[in-house]
């Protein structure tokens, strides 16, 4: 096959691209420049999208004795992710801007370019399992827990997975990084990032402010009753307790949570604990690994990169997902991407529109 | 698979026999050639020699040669160190065309003055001459354009500057082995050249400067080449360049009637698929060719040749390996998507007819896929 195998300059997918390679695969490596000016990326071993992270994906490409390229997907990730990721915060909602560049850009702009040049494959390191089911490719949790991304590939359509690869779904993170020591690639003893790669040092709120600027507005509570001002509703999500600097305390004493951010009057509610609880989510734009599945059936839902999943009656109504959990969940916001398993495999997912 | 084409020869030429030949006799010679003992004048003996034969193979004076680690040490030296000269004589302007090399473009972010280029690539003489009054301090418009193969009338420039005593610097790294080149008679101050793009080796160029011209040393050091540029005389390298531009410059003849026609041939196999060739808008070298395939994108055109075995490029920038879009062709007023779409292939002293076959014989697939994937 002719895999194109992305590589971010991390362990994983330089990891990957040998392992093809070594099964006799014709690899052609490829780097996504997703940034407009990778000089204000310079950071160090964090993210994808620096000049460092640029030169270990080609270092690595050397050792591996494949071709190798870089790609520039600044223009689409900036509109695609980026702004996206702007905008869903303005609209008081909580996006995962991983999932929408798998989604827009690795699965779709560069899988796409891909096979129009002749590509039969593209190739991450994901940890995630495909395996060829009856009806089509199914993607299945990884074997190690720890590292499992089958959540961030949620949103992958039939005709997406049947185009990818993951070569390390069986295999544990400490296997891959002996794995890359032992076959020289300097990336071996490399960080994981953990950080959304456009704001490699972490300051989510720093950078929104600098796209958004600051608009105060009220902090009020569940009546409608000020508590306080804030400086921008896109520093808050739903289930932040900290930084809220309230004047008026609480009439039981106890900690507040936000609520919900309400974008429209700029205002952000709070409440306590319990009233974050949530036993149903509605969510919109759903997608299929294998096509539709009407339900009402029982499966799990995971809202969170690394949570836990809930046993859930899933079905699909008026073209919106709905999931309906046994148990209450917390700190649910909009913007969310819930993704719904049967068993380890992925069957959909959708973006939480509401929670309640 | 034949053997791969290569058809990147303006970014770097492959070394010709000759400076191979230089270059492996004169690597082992002992002694720093500004050493007064005689190992040292043996190494001086030898950089002499090739300073000689290079200012023999481009009209120039032995001592107009200051030798300097390559075309952009030699441009920066020219313009950085020319205006520092300059300013000392109360000239504050400098002129650079919108069409340069970043080594000489890169004056912009220091206070230098474009000269615009019309839709031909040319810079507008009119203009230009308009623009240069008694504060002039340098001007530079190059010889031949590294992008586009296109010539710029240096003559017209030189006899306005002269007038005002205006320094004329020209950059003419492409031009070196493909166009005539006497430095002499062309009326410039000062010449960049550089050895790789000839066949000499990477690391090595040199900057040609009149007696009456004497631009500021720009880096810290000995100034072993005439208080200009300083650093340790690579003997080698300077024996292997003298060795590659006076290859070049004996077969410059027959060179440009072979070159020539092999960019005929790229020029008719590209118009054929559709693509619009730049360098034949006015008078050029040949051994560029410049075209833009509307409806493509340059990096996937480039990728799918590299996989077919045709080396080319895009002529321009590359920042982190993402090619930015040509500075040069949006300064010829072509859209940033006409840019994105541009490819250079450029010959040399090594390109055969098989290459420019191999070209033919790919260019229509890789050009149907290139569209297919915009």
């Amino acid at each position: 096959m002719r895999v194109l195998a992305a590589m971010s300059g991390g362990v994983d997918s330089a990891v990957a691209a040998a392992r093809l390679v070594a099964a006799g695969h014709e690899v052609t490596g490829v780097h996504l420049a997703l940034s407009k000016n990778p000089q204000s990326y310079r950071t160090g071993a964090r993210g994808c999208c620096s000049l460092e992270d640029s030169h270990d994906a080609r270092r690595a490409a050397d050792v591996l004795d494949i071709p190798f390229y870089v790609w520039d997907f600044a223009q689409e990730f900036q509109e695609e992710v980026v702004d996206d990721f702007v905008a869903e915060y303005q609209a008081g909602r909580t996006p995962n801007p991983c999932l929408k560049c798998n989604e827009k850009i690795k699965f779709a702009a560069v899988l796409n370019r891909g096979l129009a040049l002749g590509f039969d494959a593209v190739a991450t390191g994901h940890y995630a399992r495909l395996v060829q089911g009856e009806g089509g490719v199914e993607l299945h949790r990884a074997v190690d827990p720890e590292k499992d991304q089958s959540y961030v590939l949620g949103v992958l359509t039939q005709e997406q997975l049947r185009h990818s690869l993951f070569p390390l779904a069986e295999t544990p993170k400490t296997e891959v990084r002996a794995e890359a020591e032992r076959l020289g690639l300097a990336v071996a003893k490399k960080p994981d990032s953990h950080d959304i790669c456009f704001i490699p040092d972490g300051d989510t709120q720093g950078f929104l402010s600098r796209y958004l600027g600051e608009e105060p507005g009220d902090i009020v509570d569940a009546d409608g009753v000020t508590l306080g001002i804030h400086h921008g509703s896109h520093n808050f999500t739903v289930g932040q307790r900290k930084g809220l600097d309230l004047k008026i305390p609480a009439p039981d004493g106890r900690a507040r949570y936000v609520l919900r951010i309400e974008p429209v009057n700029n205002t952000v509610v709070v409440g306590a604990r319990e009233d974050l609880r949530v036993r149903t989510f509605r969510g919109i734009r759903p997608s299929w690994t294998q096509g539709p599945v009407e339900g009402p059936w029982r499966g799990l839902a995971q809202y969170r990169a690394h949570g836990t999943p809930m046993d859930a009656t899933i079905s699909l109504r008026d073209g919106e997902l709905v999931v309906e959990l046994d148990e209450e969940a917390s700190g649910v916001a909009p913007g969310q991407s819930v993704v719904v398993f049967d068993g380890d495999r992925v069957v959909g997912s959708a973006t939480i529109n509401e929670a309640r | 698979m034949p053997a791969p084409a290569y058809l990147d020869h303006a970014a770097s030429s492959p070394l010709r026999p000759e400076a191979f030949d230089a270059l492996v006799t004169h690597l082992p010679l002992e002694g720093n050639p500004s050493a007064l003992h005689v190992a040292g004048q043996r190494a001086r003996r030898a950089l002499e020699e090739a300073r000689e034969r290079l200012a023999a193979a481009v009209g120039a004076a032995p001592g107009d040669v200051v030798f300097t680690s390559g075309g952009s040490e030699a441009d920066s030296i020219a313009l950085i160190g020319g205006m520092r000269a300059r300013r000392q004589q109360g000239r504050t302007r400098c002129l650079v065309s919108a069409v340069e090399h970043p080594a000489v473009l890169g004056m912009l972010q220091r206070g230098a003055e474009a000269l615009p280029v019309t839709r031909d690539g040319v810079i507008d003489v009119d203009r230009a001459l308009e623009s240069i009054d008694g504060d002039v301090g340098v001007v530079s418009v190059m010889a031949v354009n590294n992008e586009t193969g296109i010539c710029q009338p240096l003559a017209d420039l030189c006899a306005a500057a002269l007038g005002h005593d205006a320094w004329v610097h020209t950059d003419a790294v492409q031009a070196l082995g493909h166009v005539p080149v006497d430095f002499r008679a062309s009326g410039v101050d000062m010449m960049s050249l550089s050895a790789h793009k000839v066949g000499g080796p990477v690391g090595i160029g040199a900057l040609l400067v009149r007696r009456s011209v004497t631009p500021a040393m720009v880096g810290l050091g000995g100034g072993q080449e005439r208080d200009i540029r300083s650093g340790t005389g690579a003997v080698a390298l300077a024996a292997a360049f003298a060795a590659a531009a006076a290859t070049a410059t004996e077969s410059l003849e027959a060179e440009t009637v072979r070159l020539g026609g092999m960019q005929a041939r790229i020029m008719a196999v590209s118009r054929e698929l559709g693509g619009d060739v730049s360098t034949a808008l006015a008078e050029h070298a040949p051994h560029i060719t410049n075209v833009t395939f509307a409806g493509t994108r340059a990096n996937d055109l480039l990728f799918l040749l590299d996989q077919a075995g045709v080396y080319a490029s895009v002529g321009s920038a590359c920042r982190a390996g993402v090619h930015q879009p040509s500075e040069v062709l949006l300064a010829m007023g072509r859209t940033s998507d006409e840019a994105a779409a541009t490819l250079r292939f450029s010959t040399g002293h090594s390109t055969t007819d098989a290459d420019i076959a191999r070209l033919e014989e790919v260019l229509p697939t890789a050009l149907r896929q290139a569209r297919a994937a915009f």
